[in-house]
């Protein structure tokens, strides 16, 4: 049998708890006592407040406190600007209760504290806001016009900064181009919609002085760090858990959303522990979205189809503040390039208040955008050279010898430069033709048409730099009684598997059983260095720190074993829980050797009583911990990436579009992904399907949709088109394994990686099929039928 | 999201229930409670009192009767849907009911929930236009039927008046010679329709005798598509009849511009959906080939 | 299964009138005054303790917190407490047996890694095992599975491995496997 962990198909250790609902998501945890919060929110996009009456409010049985930006105290200010950016000349950022003005539609007004939810709720409606409405521009093109109405009145044209990133020379690439081809795209905004929306519950403890913050958050060690500032308490008087968390998508990195500030506030005031839970609408109306840009994109190409160069200027809407810095668009610019060489290029854009919910990274984070400007241009530049859609991207891959390709001068949402680091994108797309069989299609494409069926194919390429920085830090240590192996990281989990993964990674060096691998992490009193849970970052930066950690632990087990059983430590194998003597039957269990290395005074069971000081095997002559050791087995390590290392692939789907009725019907659909190696590859299957099911909402279904007042429109599930199972494909997922060189696990992320190509899948695919009515090309995601249908009836007319 | 306050009252009789509500405009009947209840936890309604059905066992009855299918109001969808003796009496409302929402939806929600709520992109109001069925209100004055053409006035308006109660819907059997078919374009499964209709056609000697077509989602209320029939009476289902039956079809449509579609594309959708039903239902007249 | 179901909060002093109701839940009889407008998914979280039906949209659309109500899956979003007054009610925690052993759909779920973050999968479970319980020979077509769990969102997985896990349960049910 083999003993490896790594690489193995593991079922999951969370999972039996959650599928008997044993789960323990934040409206889970019974804290005795709690009150429970509700917000008013503004209903104008933009006005200035005139009045506040909260005294209705006040007064109502069973409310017991109403905050408004008069009683928050120091926390009536702006909240921090999170990423700050030199040429983020004009960052704006919001109070955690509207003082004088409004800029969105969900900005918090109020908070009503209430013994439940109920009343809560019956008192926001008793809160009376007097508006002075004030213009709005809600569409990004028109948002930068000299005389479109300012979301903040010192920020002109609602540009929050001009930024410029290039590599090469492209105006030279340009002089020499022999094609240059055009496109404008438009991406509509969008939102997680993680089914447990944003949650916290906060408890403090007057005579400890000790506040506990159980969030919902991707990252317990930045709130904590934020609330230690926030409220002047030091740090080790912060406890902030996510415990069980029920999705996040980027929704959850983005910090502070008001609540997340004023439930510790109210929770401390008041004396009693205080629950806010999200209800859908708040997380349509008031959580972090993310999607919408605008790109004029320009490529410089050869006769023979190389691209040269590639000027991209866009457009970015970040909504009425700014509170992530760039870091969207950011990746999207550096992004841009794709997989092809594209030697010289120039991005320029600038992010654009509208008065809307910020926008923070949602999973992608300005990829998707990325990948569909670059590769919905590729398309265009095939189709006017007369050439094949795959020969286009054939003849710009960086090739298998080019890595690392060096992007000189750009520099990453990381602060580091852009290198692809390794990769097979050709032979990637040979596989994907392969098993979609394009040949075939074409065959079937043409007898489809025949009997008046419309087949179309789709290709999307996307690459996606992962594991950013800066750091992460891995804690491994083997208990001494129950033998079992305790992991612990800085990071969060909302569902990605880091549990079983990680489980993996410790257990493939202690060769401990997976299921004896306690993984705690989403704890800052486990763990307190570290990050957080973004940028598909997991796997490369815990997931090494831990493995670091786990070798030094395995030396330390090793030694230990080669010791109690007399034998060189070349004759040590690790596996079953147990340390074995090569070839024969003798072993001692990782709770002995635990035991045995941790000098004991009590005996609590019979492995520890040989560990007790008169027992003949803890005999010394010397101190019984010999000096430079460390009791027991443990052992910590940090991981801190060069740059973001590089993970790619490639979907195609056939897609068939019934002109009548402009629907569409996906009939194949082909995905081939390469994040390195993979540590458990059914996870993986699962972060890739899940991202792809994402990318379909974003293709064909999901976006934010406001009226020209900036009222949203479609802040719910029935008219916020989430697919079910009915309308996401089943997807055949291909494998390819490259290595990265940058860390010693040679992993690289894959939680981002599907969403990223599909819009392009779907538009490419649907222009393909209707093709023969002679519809221009799709230029705006999501596509709909709508959509479809104008597009047809506009070729029908031409 | 949780709704205001209400009082509530489960009365055992239908004269119980009339009563309650006969005294309180602001007081609404609650049946399956799917439409309902998300408008109340949304606080867009916010009824003084809920008058609960749930009690009164004489609203479940459901029968066969010749060649009138009563459905009793409180009948929960799925139990229609499933019911062997309803299916084999008239097959299309199992067909239709196969498009409204999800199963478990269906499994609570109710018949006569789903009528009296008159959304005008629902399925089961189409239905019910499209087979001549009525339903039967009850109030402290007494008892009415109304035929489905009367009933539905507007989007989620009824001629119901307060105080009164559907207590009964009447969907006929389907005729002898007659095929039927339902057919929509929703955004996912399970949405309401942007365009749906639904065909009776009536065969003897391959010609139309009989047509009946409804249409849901394409004005502001469930729609008899009346020019469509008439240009496929006395004419075989297919053809030039037809093409002109879809495109009389269109004139119907009177939903304006919303987010998911446009008129011209809901135009489109109901010529379509009228040929592909029409050539459906004819196909499955039994004894056709 | 006696004494999972917690006690609740104290009532609160409120206008609210209380309502009687009594009903079996995972059959255990319970008897509560509750208002009128509790939802039936807060009386199962808050009053009975029972966390395991979640609560994802509260409009009836993401399925998250169906239970079994008298024989047949609904959401409890959609109904109120006192509306099950007389009803029985199978909520997750009664899926699994007494000693936590998994239901065949339970076990479908982990092996065909059908959960990621787990919020959504309680409403999954749920409204599977009502409809393998009352489909003794299910059609196990791709299209058929998806029309059935359609009524569920999950933002996590995009529904290929519950696809698998509706298949494997259904065989697990029928004793394969």
């Amino acid at each position: 049998m083999s003993t490896r962990r790594f690489g193995e198909r593991i079922e999951r250790n969370a999972d039996a708890a959650l599928l008997r609902g044993e789960g323990s998501f934040i409206d889970d945890i019974d804290l005795p006592g709690a009150l429970h919060a509700a917000f008013a929110r503004s209903t104008v996009a933009r006005a200035k407040l005139r009045s506040v009456d909260v005294s209705a409010a006040e007064a109502l049985d069973g409310v017991v406190r109403v905050y408004t930006c008069e009683n928050i105290g120091a926390l009536d200010a702006p909240l921090p600007l999170l990423i700050p950016a030199p040429d983020l000349t004009h960052p704006k950022t919001q109070r955690p209760l509207a003082r004088d003005d409004v800029f969105y539609v969900g900005q918090c007004i109020a908070m009503v504290v209430a013994v439940d939810r109920y009343v809560a709720e019956d008192a926001v409606r008793l809160i009376e806001i007097d508006y002075d409405p004030l213009p709005v521009e809600m569409d990004l093109d028109k948002a930068v016009m000299d005389d479109a109405p300012r979301v903040h009145p010192d920020v002109p044209n609602n540009v929050a900064g001009r930024f410029c990133v290039e590599t090469g020379d492209t105006d030279a690439a340009f002089a020499e181009a022999e094609h240059v081809t055009r496109i404008r795209v438009r991406l509509e905004r969008s939102t997680a919609a993680p089914l447990e929306c944003r949650a916290i519950a906060a408890r403090w403890e007057a005579v400890t002085g000790e506040l506990t913050v159980w969030d919902s958050t991707q990252s317990t060690l930045s709130v904590r760090g934020g609330l230690a500032s926030l409220f002047r308490i030091d740090e080790d008087k912060v406890r902030v858990i996510a415990p069980n968390v029920g999705g996040g998508f980027g929704q959850k990195i983005m910090m502070f959303h008001p609540d997340e500030m004023l439930v510790p506030l109210a929770a401390m005031e008041l004396g009693r522990p205080v629950k806010y839970i999200e209800d859908r609408v708040e997380n349509f109306i008031g959580a972090s979205q993310e999607r919408a840009q605008i790109h004029t994109l320009e490529i410089a190409a050869m006769k023979d189809g190389r691209v040269i160069g590639l000027r991209d200027d866009f457009l970015h809407d970040t909504g009425a503040f700014i509170p992530y810095g760039v870091a969207v668009a950011l990746v999207s610019a550096t992004s841009i390039a794709g997989p092809y060489r594209i030697p010289n290029f120039r991005v320029t854009f600038r992010p654009v208040y509208l008065p809307a919910v910020q926008v923070t990274p949602y999973r992608g984070c300005g990829r998707p955008h990325a990948c569909y400007a670059i590769e919905r241009a590729m398309d265009q530049l095939a189709g006017e050279l007369g050439l094949d859609r795959f020969e286009v991207r054939r003849r710009n891959f960086i090739g298998k010898d080019e890595f690392p390709y060096l992007r000189e001068g750009l520099i990453f949402a990381d602060g580091l430069h852009v290198s692809h680091d390794s990769g097979a994108y050709e032979e990637a797309l040979e596989t994907l033709c392969r098993t979609i069989d394009v040949d075939g299609f074409r065959a079937a494409q043409a007898a489809a048409r025949e009997e008046g069926r419309y087949l179309g194919l789709g290709l999307g390429f996307y690459v996606e730099g992962t594991g950013l920085g800066p750091y992460e830090g891995g804690h491994v240590k083997i208990h001494p009684i129950t033998g079992k192996v305790y992991v612990n990281t800085g990071l969060t989990d909302q569902g990605q598997g880091h549990e079983t993964v990680f489980a993996q990674i410790a257990a493939e060096q202690t060769g401990a059983r997976v299921d004896d691998v306690i993984v705690v992490e989403g704890d800052t009193g486990a763990f307190e260095w570290g990050v957080a849970t973004f940028a598909s970052r997991a796997a490369v930066c815990s997931g090494n720190a831990i493995h670091m950690a786990a070798v030094k632990a395995r030396a330390q087990i090793v030694e230990a074993a080669a010791n109690m059983m007399e034998c060189s430590q070349e004759d040590i194998e690790l596996r079953d829980g147990a340390a074995w003597v090569k070839g024969t039957d003798r072993s001692a269990t990782l709770a002995e050797i635990a035991t045995a290395t941790n000098p004991l005074r009590y005996a609590f069971n019979k492995p520890s009583a040989s560990a007790t000081q008169f027992a003949p095997a803890s005999r010394h002559d010397g101190p019984q911990l010999a000096e430079g050791r460390t009791p027991g087995i443990e052992a910590t390590d940090y991981y801190s990436p060069p740059h973001a290392t590089w993970a790619f692939g490639a979907h195609a789907a056939v897609i068939e579009v019934d002109p009548e009725l402009c629907t569409i019907e996906v009939r194949r659909y082909v995905c081939i992904h390469d994040c390195g190696r993979m540590i458990n590859p059914t996870i993986v299957e699962g972060q890739v399907m899940g991202g792809i099911a994402q990318g379909v909402g974003g293709a064909f279904y999901e976006r934010c949709e406001f009226d020209e007042d900036g009222t949203p429109l479609n802040a719910n599930f029935m008219d916020f088109l989430m697919p079910y199972a009915t309308e996401v494909p089943d997807v055949e997922i291909l494998h390819s394994e490259t290595p990265t060189p940058l860390n010693p696990l040679g992993v690289k992320g894959v939680g981002e990686a599907g969403t990223i190509p599909v819009a392009q899948v779907y538009a490419s695919a649907v222009e393909d099929a209707l093709r023969p009515f002679g519809i221009a090309p799709i230029r705006e995601a999501p596509l709909t039928p709508d959509a479809i249908h104008r597009m047809l009836r506009q070729a029908r007319k031409s | 999201m949780k709704p205001a306050l209400f009082e509530y009252v489960a009365p055992r009789s239908v004269e119980e229930a009339l009563d309650a509500l006969a005294g309180d405009e602001m007081a609404r009947p609650l049946a399956g409670g799917q439409s309902l209840i998300p408008t109340m936890n949304f606080r867009i309604a916010a009824p003084s009192t809920l008058v609960d059905l749930r009690r009164i066992g004489a609203l479940e009855a459901r029968a066969v009767e010749g060649d009138v299918i009563r459905v009793g109001a409180m009948t929960r969808q799925r139990d229609l849907e499933r019911d062997e003796a309803v299916r084999r009496a008239n097959p299309l409302i199992a067909e239709v009911l196969g498009n409204v929402a999800h199963i478990v939806i269906r499994n609570r929600g109710t018949v006569g929930g789903s009528i009296a709520h008159a959304d005008a992109a629902a399925e089961l109001p189409c239905m019910l236009v499209a087979t001549g069925g009525s339903v039967v209100a009850r109030s402290t004055g007494g008892e009415r039927t109304i035929a489905a053409e009367e009933l539905f006035l507007f989007h989620m308006t009824t001629a119901l008046e307060p105080g009164e109660l559907l207590t009964e819907v009447r969907i006929p059997a389907l005729p002898p010679r007659t095929g039927y078919a339902f057919q929509e374009v929703a955004r996912r499964h399970g949405d309401y329709a942007l365009a749906g209709v639904c065909a009776l056609v009536t065969l003897r000697d391959g010609v139309c005798s009989a047509v009946r077509l409804a249409a849901c989602g394409i004005a502001s209320k469930p729609t008899r598509l009346a020019a469509a029939e008439t240009a496929l009476l006395g004419a075989p289902p297919e053809g030039e009849a037809l093409a002109d039956a879809a495109e009389a079809a269109r004139e119907c449509v009177t939903a304006g511009d919303d987010r998911q579609a446009g008129l011209d594309y809901r135009s489109d959708l109901v010529a379509a959906l009228v040929r592909r039903t029409v050539a459906k239902a004819a196909g499955r007249v039994e004894g056709r080939a | 299964m006696a004494g999972r179901i917690g006690q609740g909060t104290p009532p609160r002093p409120s206008p609210d009138p209380r309502v009687a109701v009594s009903m079996t839940v995972n059959g255990e009889r319970i008897e509560r005054e509750v208002s009128p407008r509790m939802l039936l998914s807060d009386f199962i979280r808050h009053e009975l303790r029972l966390t395991g039906t979640h609560v994802g949209c509260e409009h009836g659309v993401c399925g998250c917190c169906t239970v079994i109500i008298d024989g047949h899956a609904g959401r409890s979003c959609l109904a109120f407490a006192v509306q099950a007054d007389g009803a029985e009610i199978r909520t997750i925690e009664s899926v699994a047996g007494p000693d936590g052993s998994l239901h065949p759909v339970q076990r479908a779920f982990r092996e065909c890694h059908g959960l990621q973050c787990g919020y959504c999968t309680p409403g999954f479970v749920m409204a599977i095992v009502d409809y393998l319980e009352g489909n003794e020979d299910p059609d196990l077509s791709d299209d058929a599975i998806r029309a059935v769990l359609s009524g569920n969102l999950c933002r996590c997985t995009g529904y290929k491995n519950i696809v698998a896990a509706f298949r494997r349960s259904a065989a697990l049910m029928r004793g394969a496997g």
